[in-house]
């Protein structure tokens, strides 16, 4: 037997070839979507992917202290880009999302969804036991959430908005909050919804409203979800094979290669790469949940939680869009879409969640 | 709230624990109803989707069937199809849409009333359904579209069929014409073939009564395209199949014949084929181009067509209605020999006849006469006295028998049927009694007569065959029983004729050029304003000249050929009307004798009948841009 030197052995390589697989999947639908061609999308993505996962691998040999005594300071730089992209497109005249950086286009947002989990779950580490059921333990925590929820939701965006608070949200619950507080929350929320829909801009009220009855306007915006549904719907059990879905390769499908990319591998790879894909993310939800649960220090537990609920709250949000069980509020679908910010984002996530499985290897576990 | 024990680390750790599988197991749980949704839409409602996406990817464009032929008795076409290129535009193909209407308008020479109708039927058009933008293009305005098409996206060529009518206007109130079918017309058939551009149906005359035989079954082209409207492929194709063609009884020769002898009049001739009642020219002249109604005829030309006093857009010889005037005499011979008046019994003209203390007058003196000299003469004493004697109860059945009055079952016809009056008639009509003056008055055609020229035809005919002849324009069968009436009757009605033209009667001017073949006919002369209006309608405004009419038969031992002609405001039968039938009848025996004396007419009319029309649409549409109103101008 070869004997495998630990540098080798440190190296986690199902998660390697698990980010792989679902990744490459993606590059192959990409170069369908492209008419069989690797440019402009699949090329540059696997390139990034490449570069992104090799920074995740970095990220993820970095010690967790790091990351517990700059989440504050993470999370202050982060609200500043985030005001200065608001300041920026008000003096621009409208709505401006991103930060030009010269070799890139920063979206402070979601930096943000890495920044709140990780403020939060430093506020928690510090929450003395007995406070968890206390006030402290609540308003300090709002403040933190809604600061930047606030400013996202003016830029207006939506879905970044909800996957900032359904990350939060879940960092507060398994830091141990009184579980009524929640179902109170959620009470008063569905009581405010009508108040909260109508806050909402023209375009987001419309795209709720055919959301519920897509028919209503097929050739406008319900032709998002209609397009997408005939696409995996005809695809059946077994799709229509490689290079061959009608629905993407004649530009009925709109967004083919970004939003609505699950639509175009289900057409052409059916039922069937649909549950592969969803097999797929369950790996990959169950390593960051496990990863939690053995976490040694509270500040890697909640931190775990919280950056799967943001993979999670992607892919849910995205599967849910394309399938007709959420309006279509441009959240794409991990790994697979064709796009930086969100890669960038979910690669963040799985270095960090690397690091505290690391440090969990390295030491007896202590919670404070 | 209820008391808790206080909180430790541990217990903390034992909560993140609980409430982290919680978490997971929602998220287990979401995972699982998106796979099940998935499975829904994929396997449930799969059909559904195939169903969809097949719609999507594949446009399926009709092409609109060749319509079928209508033919004369020997397969001469009246109505075939010419190619037609055309020009459309598919809106959903349209991107740059400003670019490319004003590209066309520059290549195709559109005017502003054409621009202005594409813009519209853009707006009302909906994705595939394409627009016209412009038929009958030359070829060489084609080639222009077909080389520029790469920079014209939205812009179909297409090379079609259009409705042709050989014979011009010859046959325009017989065979009617084709349009594109208006609102109300689709929303009837709830046909998606109507809509397809250079897609026509019969408006009028026999192209409407036959439109289920003529119309075809389209072809059809499946397509595959993107969302954009790009064609990817072509999938199928499937050919149009062609309409059934239409044979009429129609001589398409004599029918193009008699329409150019019938000149610049206004007026109309029927031609009937003696042995089985084959309508063989059915005229009506002045009359419309129907290639221009086809080809959706322009504003100015159809102003130009109502603006005219002859009336082109009417078809008299069914829907004008006229006084017969002398030419219902051999019918009123037939009825008075058939009520008991011998023939050879003698009546003394005296330039009129006396009825009470009004005299009835007569166009001449003409003596004593017996029943087939007066026919001749056109004796209008010998038939008061008949009349007076019989009453025209007497008549009127006589001349039902005739066809006289009735409405004919005939292919695309519109009818006005007239009046043959009688006792019962008038009291419901009027609630009056009918009188003595009545009677002199219908029998010599005038008074409540009134006839249209098919009917007129087909009086002759019977008289001629001596049986019931139903007139038809398409092969259907007739009895075509044996009149009730007795050979000598119907022998003084014929041999009258015959002498009205070969012995010393009023149309002796109009005997056939021919060796062997006599026609046999009757004239008339209708008046327009009554007697009493003193000038006999012989001259002044032409609006108020008498009618010229004439009935005819050949030969006259062996009849063949029954005809009518009416020649409005002609002055007279045997002035106007009998020279037209003499040479109608002379092409049907000699087409050369007949085509001379045409052309020499022809050549004092000023051209044939295109020609005139052309020159004289010319000059009005002169007259109109300058007249200040554009109605009375010529």
């Amino acid at each position: 037997m070869i004997p495998v030197p630990p540098a080798v052995q440190r190296v986690p390589w199902k998660l390697i070839a698990l980010l792989s697989a679902i990744t490459g999947f993606g590059l192959l639908v990409l170069y369908s979507a492209a008419g069989g061609n690797w440019s402009p999308w699949a090329w540059q993505q696997g390139v990034r992917f490449l570069i992104f996962l090799g920074a995740a691998l970095v990220v993820g040999r970095f010690p967790l202290r790091i990351f517990e005594d700059f989440a504050y300071i993470g999370y202050i730089g982060v609200l500043i880009l985030l005001i200065a992209v608001e300041i920026l497109g008000f003096v621009g005249g409208g709505a401006q999302r991103w930060l030009n950086l010269g070799f890139m286009n920063l979206q402070p947002s979601e930096l943000m969804k890495v920044a709140i989990v990780l403020a939060l779950a430093r506020f928690y580490t510090q929450l003395p036991p007995g406070e968890t059921r206390g006030w402290t333990a609540l308003w300090p925590a709002l403040l933190l959430l809604g600061l930047p929820a606030a400013l996202v939701m003016l830029q207006p965006d939506l879905g970044t908005t909800l996957a900032i608070c359904a990350s939060a949200v879940v960092v507060m619950f398994v830091a141990g909050l009184p579980f009524w507080w929640f179902g109170g929350a959620a009470l008063a929320g569905a009581a405010a919804l009508p108040v909260l829909f109508s806050m909402l801009h023209d375009y987001q009220q419309k795209r709720v409203l055919i959301f519920l009855d897509p028919e209503s306007d097929p050739l406008g915006a319900g032709y998002h979800i209609s397009q997408s549904k005939i696409a995996i719907g005809s695809g059946g059990i077994s799709g229509k094979g490689f290079l061959n879905g009608s629905q993407s390769h004649l530009d009925y499908l709109p967004e083919g290669h970004t939003d609505f990319i699950f639509a175009t591998m289900a057409e052409e790879w059916g039922l069937i790469g649909g549950l592969a894909l969803l097999f797929g993310f369950f790996l990959l939800l169950r390593w960051s949940t496990r990863v939690a649960l053995k976490a040694r220090t509270r500040f890697g537990q909640l931190t775990a939680t919280g950056m799967t609920m943001t993979i999670f709250f992607y892919i849910a949000i995205n599967l849910m869009m394309v399938m007709g069980l959420a309006p279509v509020v441009g959240i794409p679908l991990p790994l697979f879409s064709y796009g930086g910010s969100s890669m960038l984002t979910i690669m963040t996530c799985v270095g960090i969640v690397l690091a505290i499985e690391n440090d969990s290897k390295t030491g007896t576990r202590r919670f404070h | 709230m209820r008391k808790s024990p206080p909180i430790t680390e541990a217990s903390r750790g034992f909560t993140f624990t609980r409430r982290t599988l919680l978490v997971g197991g929602g998220q287990m749980l979401v995972g699982a109803a998106l796979a099940a949704r998935m499975g829904y839409i994929s396997i449930i409602d799969n059909d559904r989707y195939v169903l969809e996406s097949e719609s999507n990817r594949v446009n399926l464009t009709l092409v609109p069937p060749r319509r079928g032929w209508i033919v004369d008795r020997n397969g001469k076409a009246l109505a075939n199809n010419r190619v037609s290129l055309r020009i459309d535009i598919i809106p959903d193909r349209l991107h740059n849409r400003d670019l490319v209407l004003g590209q066309l308008k520059t290549l195709l020479r559109l005017d502003g009333d054409a621009m202005e109708r594409i813009e519209r039927d853009l707006k009302a058009a909906s994705g595939f359904q394409p627009v016209a933008v412009k038929e009958d293009l030359s070829e060489a305005d084609y080639a222009a579209i077909l080389v520029r098409l790469p920079d014209l996206p939205g812009i179909a060529p297409q090379r079609g069929f259009a409705r042709y009518y050989p014979t011009w206007a010859a046959v325009g109130h017989l065979i009617g014409y084709v349009g594109t079918p208006n609102a109300e017309e689709y929303q009837k058939a709830r046909d998606p073939l109507y809509i397809t551009p250079g897609y026509k149906i019969g408006k009028d005359g026999l192209e409407k009564y036959f439109q289920p035989m003529l119309k075809g079954k389209p072809g059809a082209r499946r397509v595959e395209v993107t969302a954009r409207g790009k064609v990817v492929r072509d999938l199928s194709t499937q050919a149009d199949i062609q309409g059934q063609t239409v044979h009429l009884t129609i001589d398409a020769d004599l029918q193009e014949y008699a329409a150019r002898r019938m000149g610049r009049e206004s007026g109309a001739a029927v031609v009937i084929d003696c042995l089985n009642g084959d309508i063989l020219a059915f005229i009506s002249m002045p009359c419309f181009d129907p290639n221009s109604f086809s080809d959706g005829i322009s504003t100015s030309e159809y102003a130009w067509l109502r603006a005219d006093d002859h009336q082109p857009l009417i078809n008299k010889a069914t829907r004008g209605l006229y006084p017969p005037g002398s030419t219902l005499k051999p019918m009123a011979a037939i009825a008075a020999v058939e009520h008991g008046v011998d023939p050879s019994e003698r009546h003394t003209c005296v330039g009129g006849y006396r009825l009470g203390n009004r005299f009835f007058r007569c166009l001449g003196t003409h003596g004593s006469l017996d029943m087939p000299s007066a026919i001749m003469k056109s004796c209008n004493s010998y038939f008061y006295w008949l009349a007076h004697r019989l009453g025209y109860d007497a008549i009127a059945p006589t001349a039902k028998l005739l066809g006289l009055g009735e409405e004919f079952q005939l292919a695309g016809s519109n009818q006005r049927y007239g009046t043959i009056p009688d006792s019962a008639w008038k009291m419901r009509r009027y609630h009056q009694s009918w009188s003595a003056s009545d009677s002199l008055n219908a029998v010599i055609g005038q008074g409540y007569v009134s006839v249209n020229p098919l009917q007129l035809a087909v009086m002759t005919a019977r008289i001629a065959s001596g049986r019931r002849l139903y007139p038809r324009l398409i092969n259907r069968q007739f009895a075509n029983e044996p009149l009730p009436f007795s050979p000598e009757a119907l022998a003084v009605a014929r041999l009258g004729m015959d002498l009205v033209v070969n012995g010393a009667g009023t149309a002796v001017r109009s005997r056939l050029p021919l060796d062997g073949i006599k026609m046999a006919g009757k004239t008339g002369t209708a008046q327009v304003r009554g007697l009493a209006s003193g000038s006999r309608g012989q001259g002044g405004a032409w609006k108020y000249r008498d009618h010229g009419l004439f009935v005819c038969f050949a030969p006259v031992d062996n009849p063949r050929y029954a005809a009518s002609v009416v020649i409005e405001h002609g002055m007279g039968g045997s002035r106007a009307a009998a020279p037209v039938a003499k040479d109608i009848f002379t092409f049907l025996y000699d087409r050369q004798k007949a085509m001379d004396a045409l052309e020499a007419f022809e050549a004092g009319w000023g051209g044939t009948i295109k020609d005139r029309m052309d020159r004289d649409y010319a000059a009005w549409k002169a007259g109109a841009s300058m007249g200040p109103d554009p109605e009375t101008a010529p």
